[in-house]
């Protein structure tokens, strides 16, 4: 029986052969280049950042003995051997992350609240006057590239230790990122409704509030929940910086070498944090099915 | 002919119960909802201090700050220099980070994707792993790493490393859980191997997508590198919460713009890398 694969004449076959060989070489070389380009990036970073790696493997051992540590008492038990020693702060700690939760509830609804405003005059769609869109834009992205620690930092001069800094600052970061989110929402919703609003003579606000609010809500609100996750997780970094929260005892105990406080705080801060990202996500996908209802 | 309709309201009312009754149970339910969050906000202000003399007389203070940082300067070219040097320390943490955390993640998604990995408890773990590290955050674990090769840039590039390796292993996992399963089907029906099926079954489809998330945290990270010097960790931060705490705002200023202008550029960069990598139309997807 013939094979079905077609064989081409040598002469036919040689100058195909030619071009793939070429076309390979090219690819390769092309690889060759970005590799080269990475590798030499790599040099020149851990020049900069002072690797030093027979530093990190000398000292690996005590990561691990670190890790170690953290799970033992002072007297040289496994902390889950005796909770009531590892937890001797309980009261204190559960305070403190009540008010980290806190911090991070009245961040978020403050800067909900304000990018729900700043949305309606930064999408390109609705926007009532174009030098205020640009501005608000310009204000928004200011907002959430400035590290929310360095807007703590600043707060803290001005307004004290404790968690009013924290807060501020975590709501002007929030009121950046969100207001942006917001506004792409806006941008997407149907403009007919708002059309229909406004043919019947009504003001700007009202078109808003009853062509293009009802459309948006749902997502606003998702978009929220989303961001009070991540901004559970920065409470409780604030108080590294003084702004409030738990962060301020887990920087105590990590500088101070408490190593069973600090695992402690930080299986609080992981069980709190799952627990919130669970519940949010269950939120947000009953919201998502409310949606899908109506 | 123009003359107004008359309504019937009666009838439309009988017609159309549902608008006009009392409001449904799920609106019901949403204004009580929204009831309990404002007061929760509302207690949540008295509780953090926000209806005292502190947030009026820090507004206060917060003008004369802003207005002593104007104009930004640097003081005096030794600190552009230094300024400068740091910065450069800042993206070479972030790009060594970021990089490190992709070549370990990679293996570690393959052992957390449904389609590589069938044994269940081991994906089991390799997930949770995952997500304890993820839910610690950037700052404490330059913390840790400070504790163990000491303080500078080094611990910054680690600490951007396993908190990242986190976030990539949870990415990466699920874009190689989303492949077309034929190519691979094609290659261990061909006699190759496991190792070759993901080498030249799965690693060739993911690759531009595992790419293009890399090249976007590594602008993400630049953001987060400038904050970890705070803790000691490198980087620009450092000068930058010396100069808050010292009062020099006028440096503070430069630094922050000296910020804001590296993460744009870097943005720029890496989208245009990005575009190269994947095409342009893929960024809507």
């Amino acid at each position: 029986m013939a094979s079905p694969v077609v064989h081409l004449p040598e002469a036919q076959l040689r100058p195909l052969l030619a071009s793939y060989d070429a076309a390979v070489r090219s690819r390769r070389f092309h690889s060759l280049l970005v590799m080269a380009c990475i590798v030499a990036a790599i040099g020149l970073s851990s020049v900069s950042a002072e690797v030093d790696l027979a530093k990190f493997f000398g000292n690996l051992g005590n990561f691990t003995s670190y890790i170690w540590r953290l799970f033992h008492l002072d007297n040289g038990a496994w902390v889950w051997a005796d909770p009531v020693e590892w937890y001797w702060g309980a009261a204190r700690w559960l305070r403190l992350l009540g008010e980290t939760l806190l911090m991070a509830y009245v961040g978020t609804a403050l800067g909900a609240i304000g990018a729900f405003f700043l949305a309606f005059l930064a999408a390109a769609n609705v926007a009532p006057r174009p030098w205020l869109r640009l501005l608000v834009r310009r204000f928004c992205e200011l907002c959430r590239t400035v590290p929310q620690l360095v807007f703590a930092l600043m707060f803290v001069i001005a307004f004290g230790l404790g968690p009013l800094a924290g807060v501020l600052a975590m709501a002007i970061h929030t009121l950046g990122a969100l207001g942006k989110l917001f506004a792409e929402v806006v941008e997407n919703i149907d403009m007919k409704p708002v059309e229909g609003v406004s043919a019947t003579g009504a003001h700007w606000t009202a078109a808003m509030r009853y062509g293009a609010l009802p459309q948006t809500l749902s997502n606003f609100v998702s978009y929220s929940l989303l961001r009070f996750e991540i901004n559970v997780r920065e409470a409780a970094v604030m108080g590294f910086v003084g702004a409030g929260g738990i962060g301020m005892d887990l920087i105590e105990a990590i500088r101070k070498f408490y190593y069973s406080d600090v695992s402690a705080i930080l299986l609080m801060i992981v069980v709190t944090v799952a627990v919130i990202d669970t519940l949010t996500s269950m939120a947000r996908h009953r919201l998502i099915g409310m949606e899908e209802r109506h | 002919m123009a003359g107004r309709m008359k309504v019937d309201t009666a009838a439309i009312r009988s017609r159309h119960p549902h608008y006009f009754g009392p409001p449904a149970r799920d609106r019901q339910v949403l204004m009580l909802a929204g009831a309990a969050a404002v007061i929760l906000l509302v207690a949540a202000m008295a509780e953090l201090g926000f209806f005292g003399a502190k947030l009026i007389g820090g507004i206060d203070k917060l003008g004369d700050i802003a207005v002593l940082m104007m104009p930004p300067s640097p003081g005096d070219w030794a600190h552009v220099r230094l300024y400068l040097l740091s910065l450069m320390e800042t993206i070479a943490i972030s790009f060594l980070g970021t990089l490190l955390a992709a070549v370990i993640a990679l293996p570690i998604a393959l052992l957390a994707a449904r389609n590589v990995t069938v044994q269940r408890v081991l994906r089991f773990f390799t997930r949770r792993s995952l997500d304890i590290i993820r839910s610690v955050d950037i700052l404490i674990w330059a913390l840790i790493w400070i504790n163990v090769v000491g303080l500078g840039p080094f611990a910054g590039v680690l600490a951007i490393m396993t908190s990242d390796i986190g976030n990539f292993g949870k990415l990466f996992s699920e874009a190689i859980e989303a492949v077309d399963r034929k190519p691979r089907e094609g290659i261990v029906a061909s006699g190759g191997g496991a190792v070759l099926g993901i080498r030249f079954g799965i690693l060739p489809e993911v690759f531009p997508v595992l790419a293009s998330q890399v090249l976007y945290f590594f602008e993400s990270n630049t953001r987060s590198a400038t904050i970890i010097g705070i803790v000691g960790a490198g980087g620009i931060g450092l000068h930058l919460a010396e100069a808050i705490r010292t009062l020099e705002l006028q440096q503070v200023s430069f630094i922050i713009l000296l910020i804001l202008v590296a993460v744009a550029a870097i943005d720029v960069v890496s989208n245009q890398l990005r575009f190269a990598l994947i095409g342009r139309r893929a960024r809507l997807a």
